[in-house]
């Protein structure tokens, strides 16, 4: 790894202005030495992809970015990585060297073998050979590719490809790791392998950014930030995003009142209600950060609803 | 059934290129035939040299684009080897006239030679002129095909292989791959062309080898004025399979563009139909075409041994196309090597790290490109 990271801070966290009744949270501005994004917008045409979204990644942990579809998670790691210029804000990314990057698409040619893919990769990162081969024995083996390394790409499984990406991505040790939902797709062993090839990574002393869409993987993660349509909704460590959650959240067994309808939904069998004023009669449940993210796009939702004098179609029960 | 023919025609409407070329090809098929697809020459240029030069009438469909009356046989064969004024067809006057053709003309030499038929039937006895057909006596197709081929493959392999192999990058995703590593746009440029170039040269020199071989083509010139010549024709059909590619969204995209610009090379640029007889308002076409120089380099190097004097204008006007085209496949390639486009790079920025920037890490220790 070369050239750490930059030892100014300045760069804000904490939530955007547009999230609503949503309070700040996180909010542990700029310490020394981190990646990231400052105010960064994107455009894409007339749509606005990102809008203002500050995040920060630190060396030696995990940072993750989870939203919905189309919540811009893709555009903020493709700026990160630097396939993608922003519009208008910052990027603070190390040199190119420094990144190893990989895209929604796994970035891996399926006309090459794995050795192939790979020995393509160190070249072009201009890896000495000796180096190159250790570490590609060294990944192939952690990743339980050793077996496949003379099969071509475009005929691994899914979860393999998926390592290959990500291993490819490790290769170089860089200082700042970007990958764009690793985990999509792949079962749930390969996924473990995964997250045990991204903990490692980032215990070696790599900054890595995942993003996902599966929330319990982003509990895994120090750092969280939570998009929605582009915008920032929440960022911090989950624990920070749970404890910052507006209001209550009740569990029922049985379905919600009308009233309670456009608040609730259901959550492995059961009915989850949010009660944004905190004072519902029962026992309030102990969310998580799944909860946690639901309400804050719940509420957002319902924050534009009411703005839009359209509460009677605010999102319906049980959608999500 | 009903459904499928309604989803066939709203993903035919949405890909409007297949529906234009639906559209447009068989226009352009009809068109490019109609006036292209001609064999009849209907005018044989000719220099006339010796002594009655001024005075020789020479009726149609012999026009005559020289005259030297202090020229002999020797000058009339360099006209014809060096293609001056495009001459297929010398007169030497004397006490018996001496006709030169050019059978690297073959249509032209052809009519030519039952023009000279005809006309010899009306004079004297022994008063015939004597009729020499040079560069190809036997007045063989195989002699003017192999060299135009030799074309055809390299613009095969340049435009329409090269295009697949770009747009291929771009369709499996790791295009973007590429634009975050720290290679440079040249490098990727260069090594995405190379093989190809290096593959166009070995199928240039199998189809010549076959050529000579099997067919008995003659290579009578300069093996490296020929290599010039292919290429500066490379440099021109890999750029254009580069700049098909930067604008097609995927593979069946490119074959389509590279069909386009493939087709009108093979039946403009004088390899099937003898330039002159392609009608005047679509033959500039064929003077914008880069087969048409190569073709007037590989045949004028093969069949009549032409030096380079005689064939810097086609060289200089593939060189001329080849910078252009390059330079706009150039461009367009770091066009998507670049941080793709959402007019970000006049607003964002990325921030120079400190601690990099004073490593000094590379010419580009902010990782903009």
């Amino acid at each position: 790894m070369t050239g750490g990271p930059p030892v100014d801070g300045g760069g804000t966290v904490g939530s955007g202005g547009a999230a609503g009744d949503w309070p700040p949270v996180g909010g542990a501005a700029g310490g020394p030495g981190w990646w990231g994004t400052e105010r960064v917008s994107v455009r894409y045409g007339r749509r606005l992809a990102l809008d203002q979204v500050t995040f920060q990644a630190r060396p030696g942990q995990v940072s993750a970015v989870v939203g919905g579809d189309g919540a811009g998670r893709s555009t903020l790691l493709r700026c990160l990585g630097g396939a993608l210029a922003p519009s208008s804000g910052t990027v603070r990314r190390p040199p190119r060297r420094d990144v190893g990057y990989l895209p929604a698409s796994s970035g891996i040619y399926p006309d090459l073998t794995v050795a192939e893919n790979l020995a393509f990769r160190a070249a072009a990162y201009q890896l000495p050979a000796a180096v190159a081969a250790e570490r590609s024995a060294a990944f192939l083996a952690r990743a339980g590719l050793t077996a496949a390394r003379d099969r071509l790409a475009g005929r691994l499984s899914g979860g393999m490809r998926q390592k290959l990406g990500v291993i490819a991505a490790m290769l170089t040790s860089p200082a700042l790791l970007v990958l764009d939902e690793p985990t999509t797709g792949v079962d749930p062993v390969s996924r473990a392998d995964l997250w045990s090839l991204i903990a490692r990574a980032a215990a070696d002393g790599a900054a890595v950014v995942v993003a996902t869409s599966y929330l319990d993987e982003a509990e895994r993660a120090a750092h969280v930030l939570v998009l929605d349509a582009g915008s920032q909704l929440a960022v911090g460590t989950p624990d920070q995003i749970v404890a910052a959650m507006p209001g209550q959240l009740r569990v029922s067994d049985t379905p919600p009142s009308d009233a309670d309808r456009p608040y609730a939904w259901r959550r492995a069998g059961r009915w989850r209600i949010w009660d944004p004023g905190g004072a519902a009669v029962g026992p309030p449940a102990q969310p998580d950060l799944q909860d946690a993210v639901t309400v804050g796009i719940l509420g957002r939702e319902l924050a534009a609803a009411r703005a839009g004098g359209l509460a009677g179609t605010a999102p319906r029960a049980g959608e999500r | 059934m009903w459904a499928m023919i309604v989803k066939e025609f709203r993903q035919l409407r949405r890909d409007r290129r297949t529906l234009a070329m639906m559209i447009v090809l068989p226009v352009l098929l009809l068109v490019v035939f109609g006036y292209a697809a001609s064999f009849d020459v209907k005018s044989i240029p000719t220099v006339v040299a010796g002594r009655q030069a001024q005075q020789l009438p020479l009726p149609a469909p012999f026009h005559v684009v020289a005259r030297a009356p202090g020229e002999g046989v020797a000058w009339a064969q360099d006209q014809l080897r060096d293609n001056r004024n495009g001459a297929a067809l010398a007169v030497v006057t004397g006490a018996r006239a001496v006709v030169l053709v050019d059978g690297s003309q073959l249509f032209t030499a052809r009519d030519a030679l039952t023009a000279l038929a005809a006309r010899s039937k009306q004079l004297p006895a022994g008063q015939a002129p004597v009729v020499r057909i040079l560069y190809n006596p036997q007045l063989k197709t195989s002699y003017i095909m192999i060299p135009g081929l030799a074309g055809v493959v390299l613009a095969f392999i340049g435009i329409i292989i090269t295009s697949l192999g770009v747009v291929r990058e771009r369709q499996t995703g790791t295009l973007e791959q590429l634009a975050v590593m720290p290679l440079q746009p040249r490098d990727v440029f260069l090594g995405k062309i190379v093989p190809y170039f290096a593959v166009a040269c070995v199928d240039l020199a199998i189809v010549l080898a076959v050529g000579v071989a099997l067919f008995g083509v003659p290579f009578r010139g300069s093996y490296a004025v020929f290599g010039l010549g292919a290429l500066l024709f490379l440099f021109v059909t890999l750029g254009l399979g580069v700049l098909i590619s930067s604008v097609s969204e995927n593979q069946g995209q490119a074959i389509q563009l590279s069909f386009m610009f493939t087709l009108p090379q093979v039946l403009l640029s004088g390899l099937i139909f003898p330039l002159t007889s392609i009608a005047a308002g679509v033959r500039w076409i064929s003077y914008i075409l880069p087969l048409t120089y190569f073709n007037e380099i590989s045949r004028g190097v093969m069949l009549r041994a032409e030096p380079i004097g005689g064939l810097w204008q086609p060289l200089l006007f593939l060189a001329l196309l080849g910078l252009i085209v390059m330079s706009l496949a150039m461009l367009r390639f770091r066009g998507f090597l670049s941080p793709a486009g959402t007019g970000g790079r006049r607003g964002g920025r990325t921030a120079a790290a400190p601690a990099v920037a004073a490593a000094g890490a590379g010419p580009d220790p902010a990782g903009t490109r």
